[in-house]
């Protein structure tokens, strides 16, 4: 039961990120490492915030608004001095560690005895059979809530400007539009979208770890291929619906390794190596397509 | 009015490949002329639309725009005014989105992107009834992900995309090569139809030279950056394909093949 619960509540956690991977790895074909900084700088941020007093939900607008400036500084630095996608994200995710020491102080904080989203609302008695549920609920309902938006979104002219820039750039030059800042706003939101992922998790496990963001782009990203996958099956499925699935497959598949035996050590080889085995399934599919 | 003045524009400055395209290169384009441009292979046609349109940077000179000078303005920027067919059908729409998301997008170029809906339910109506004055059955197929179609089918609607928004200006560069000799002449016609509806002032390059004498009001051809041949109202009537063809062979004579 433990491990079912576990894994909804990482795999929602995890789901917001990839709606960030899916903006910016599926529609904008841009592999962005800002992430890896702009998670833990969403922990930060809140952990500081909510040691200063202030109300926990107050801290998620917060933090995806923080997100959204990192991503905008990578874009930036993309676009303006035409530097890589990926160097781009590096330099951006290398400075917010340091942001990060410095706003915390150290690297890390604990914030178990202070209020958090999951304390202030307890849909179940706590302490009851069903009051173990209590924060997989809460972050469902936030996971729905951000997938709505974000589909709404995607439905609007600026949606669909995005959409435009990864599909093809040159017909957003020829509507007029700078394809550039289209791309500045795709890397913001999916930062903001990681930012307030981490803003959730650092509530969840009560504490800022600056070494929680490595490997957060890894994730999404596997998250994001898996979760595709299933719109192949499932043709009518939105892709923020099966990014959600994406994520809590992923986080099965993490559990049941871990459940097996595996030591919290090698969880990151096992990241990988899934990684690896979707993206090569992915390629001979499309291989058989080809031919 | 286009206007290009004293151009200069070197590929590759410095390398051995060093290569000057434009070399002074003028040209000035008036008010609703529709002019047709052939030209062998690598005199300059596309690089001439590429300068225009802001595609690529010039070494010197400038490009006035109905006499303002746009030669600093980015590419975008000089798209509010201009539409554009591409050679290549899969540069003029969205692949991965519908015949409806692509016209929608295009009726919205020049007003803002912003948060209200883009697809307009009542106006699909209005959609459909724009395919099927293009006349190739494209109205039963307007849910369909645009990169399933042919070339002809997107190339037809990349045209009408350009047409549905105020635009001044219409460059058009081979846009029918890619294209069936039927299909081609339906997109030709179609062409010659949206410039005279709208009044636009059109560069079209084209290397079927039928086109290049029965369409336009001004036919121009390049050879090594520069224009030799430049026929307008009387005269450009009474062009035939034989002058052209005759043309042709006098350019490889001087070249000694
Ligand atoms: N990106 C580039 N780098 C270097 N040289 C180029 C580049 N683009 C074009 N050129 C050269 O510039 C010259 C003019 O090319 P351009 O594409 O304008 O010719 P064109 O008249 O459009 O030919 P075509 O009829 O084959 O389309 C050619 O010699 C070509 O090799
Ligand atoms: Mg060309």
């Amino acid at each position: 039961m433990q491990l079912v619960i576990g894994i909804l509540e990482e795999g929602f956690i995890y789901a917001l990120v990839s709606f960030g991977a899916y903006i910016t790895f599926k529609i904008l074909d841009f592999p962005d490492m800002t992430v890896d900084g702009s998670f833990p700088f969403g922990m930060c941020v809140t952990a500081v915030l909510i040691l200063n007093g202030v109300n926990p939900f107050i801290t998620l607008p917060i933090s995806f608004i923080v997100g959204c400036i990192a991503g905008m500084i990578t874009g930036f630095i993309h676009v303006k001095f035409k530097i890589r996608d990926l160097l781009s994200g590096i330099i951006v995710m290398t400075s917010l560690y340091s942001m990060n020491l410095r706003l915390a102080g150290r690297a890390n904080l604990s914030i178990f005895q202070r209020p958090s989203i999951f304390k202030m609302v307890n849909v179940f008695e706590i302490g009851s059979v069903l009051g173990a549920f209590n924060r997989v609920i809460v972050l469902f309902l936030i996971v729905i809530l951000l997938k709505i938006i974000l589909d709404m979104y995607l439905e609007t002219k600026s949606g669909y400007l995005l959409r435009s820039v990864g599909d093809n750039e040159i017909l957003v030059t020829t509507l007029g539009k700078n394809k550039e800042s289209v791309k500045v706003l795709g890397l913001a939101l999916a930062n903001g979208f990681a930012a307030l992922a981490g803003s959730i998790y650092a509530q969840h496990r009560g504490s800022f770890e600056i070494s929680a963001g490595t490997g957060t782009l890894v994730i999404a990203v596997a998250n994001v291929i898996i979760g595709l996958q299933l719109t192949n099956v499932f043709r009518k499925m939105k892709p923020t619906t099966s990014v959600i699935f994406g994520s809590l497959i992923y986080r099965a598949c993490i559990g049941f390794a871990m459940f097996l035996g595996m030591p919290p050590s090698d969880l990151k080889i096992i990241t990988a190596a899934l990684l690896l085995v979707v993206i090569v399934l992915n390629n001979k599919k499309y291989k058989k397509l080809v031919e | 009015m286009i206007e290009l003045n004293s151009v200069f524009k070197y590929y590759n400055p410095g390398l051995v490949t060093e290569n000057c395209v434009f070399h002074n290169f003028n040209l000035k384009v008036e008010d609703h002329e529709f002019v047709s441009v052939i030209g062998s292979n690598g005199s300059g046609k596309t690089t001439m639309l590429n300068i225009i349109c802001g595609s690529i940077d010039i070494d010197h000179g400038n490009i006035f725009l109905d006499g303002k000078d746009i030669s600093r303005e980015p590419e975008y920027k000089r798209m509010y005014r201009i539409g554009r067919v591409y050679q290549n059908p899969a540069m003029g729409t969205c692949p991965s989105m519908n015949i409806i998301e692509n016209m929608a997008l295009a009726e919205n170029k020049n007003k803002p992107f912003g948060l209200a809906r883009l697809i307009d339910k009542k106006k699909i109506d209005y959609y459909r009834n724009e395919l099927k004055k293009l006349g190739l059955g494209l109205e039963d197929k307007i849910y369909i992900p645009v990169g399933s179609l042919s070339g002809g089918q997107r190339q037809a609607i990349s045209l009408l995309m350009t047409t549905m928004s105020e635009i001044d200006f219409l460059i058009l560069d081979e846009h029918t090569a890619a294209l069936d000799p039927k299909t081609a002449d339906v997109i030709m016609e179609l062409t010659d139809k949206l410039v005279k509806e709208k009044n636009l002032t059109s560069i079209m390059v084209t290397h079927n030279l039928r086109y290049a004498v029965e369409y336009g009001s001004r036919l121009l051809m390049m050879h090594q950056g520069e224009v030799i041949i430049d026929k307008k109202g009387d005269e450009k009537k009474h062009m035939q394909v034989k002058d052209i063809l005759d043309k042709f062979t006098e350019i490889s004579v001087e070249l000694g093949n």
